[in-house]
């Protein structure tokens, strides 16, 4: 089985979403399930782009990152 | 007979009135329509590409500058239209855009009443967009916060007041304290535009400056071995972009080549 090729914008999303699950585990495991449907949500409203809309997706990976730093912050604990 | 007579006279002489009234009144509301064309983009709704919108201004119901017929736009015709503003006046530094191909600020910029020709106006360049003209300045804050822009003493005077200065040390301050860090003149510069991560930019540059030649300031050689890499300070390239650009008429560029001359005279 061949080794799927990502390129280097498909990695970015990869990584942001694999850093968004791993912000999900380190919040309270009642809540997890709470941050785990936002994660799909907002990955899932943007399913459609295509894949050479290159400043959209840049933009959206740069927006997810800030987020993500927001959301970093330990004194947030759920979101609903 | 004469009743009649001064009846129809009056009248006559009312609409004579009138007419000249509403003559006057056209002549002077000729309207003199002047097209905006202004850069919009939506984040939410990322997929749509970037457009300039066009929007007609009458230059005789509007204020003269820029920010005038922005704000008119918005209030009569697309409340939806987003720009940073302020103080009006060119001491806050919000309306920093790019007019006619100028960094400057929109409350100091007047608007060309040439009405056959379009003013173009766009959000700062090379940086990223929050919405329509507002730039995302995070990573221009947090540069400035790095140079540390506040007075570092270990000793204070023995009465706990003030640290004096001599008339001679605070005139050296003239020319750099004026900054309101628009972000016209970093904006504007090359080098800034293809370094951004690591160039401090000429608004940083300037202030780092400005805390380097305090006489009150006991950190400057920290401050000196901080800049003291390839990057911060050295990818000036004296284009002076800044220095044009700049709306308060300040100069970025001296202020750089005698940060360099000061590294290098100490080093």
């Amino acid at each position: 089985m061949a080794v799927r090729k990502f390129t280097g914008l498909q990695r970015d999303v990869l990584h942001l979403y694999r850093q968004w699950i791993r912000l999900a585990f380190q919040k309270p495991s009642a809540n997890r399930q709470n941050f785990l449907n936002y994660i799909h949500l907002e990955f899932h409203k943007n399913r459609d782009l295509r894949r050479k809309d290159f400043t959209t997706i840049e933009y959206l990976i740069r927006n997810g990152q800030k987020k993500l730093k927001t959301f970093q912050n330990p004194n947030l604990k759920n979101i609903h | 007979m004469a009743l009649i007579q001064r009846s129809l006279f009056r009248f006559i002489a009312r609409r004579g009135v009138a007419t000249t009234e509403s003559a006057m009144a056209t002549h002077s509301t000729v309207p003199k329509m002047k097209t905006f064309k202004v850069y919009r983009w939506n984040p939410d709704k990322p997929a749509e590409k970037p457009h300039l919108q066009t929007y007609q201004v009458d230059l005789n119901e509007c204020g003269p500058m820029v920010l005038d017929a922005l704000l008119k736009i918005k209030n009569e015709q697309d409340p939806t239209l987003t720009f940073r503003r302020s103080c009006r006046e060119g001491i806050c530094g919000s309306c920093a855009m790019n007019i006619e191909g100028r960094n400057t600020l929109a409350c100091l910029c007047k608007i060309d009443t040439n009405v056959s020709k379009q003013e173009k106006i766009y959000p700062l360049p090379h940086m990223f967009i929050v919405k329509d003209l507002v730039p995302d300045l995070t990573n221009f804050y947090q540069q400035y916060k790095s140079i540390k822009p506040y007075l570092q003493r270990s000793s204070f005077p023995a009465d706990g007041k003030e640290v004096p200065q001599s008339i001679e040390d605070r005139k050296k301050l003239d020319g750099l304290y004026e900054c309101i860090l628009c972000a016209c003149c970093s904006t504007s510069c090359p080098s800034y535009w293809w370094n951004q991560e690591e160039y401090l930019g000429p608004a940083v540059l300037l202030q780092a400056y400005r805390w380097l030649i305090d006489s009150r300031d006991q950190a400057t050689r920290q401050r000196k071995d901080m800049l003291q890499n390839s990057m911060s300070l050295y990818r000036c390239h004296t284009i002076m972009n800044c220095t044009r650009t700049c709306p308060k008429g300040l100069n970025p560029g001296l202020a750089i080549a005698e940060i360099k001359k000061k590294l290098a005279l100490s080093a």
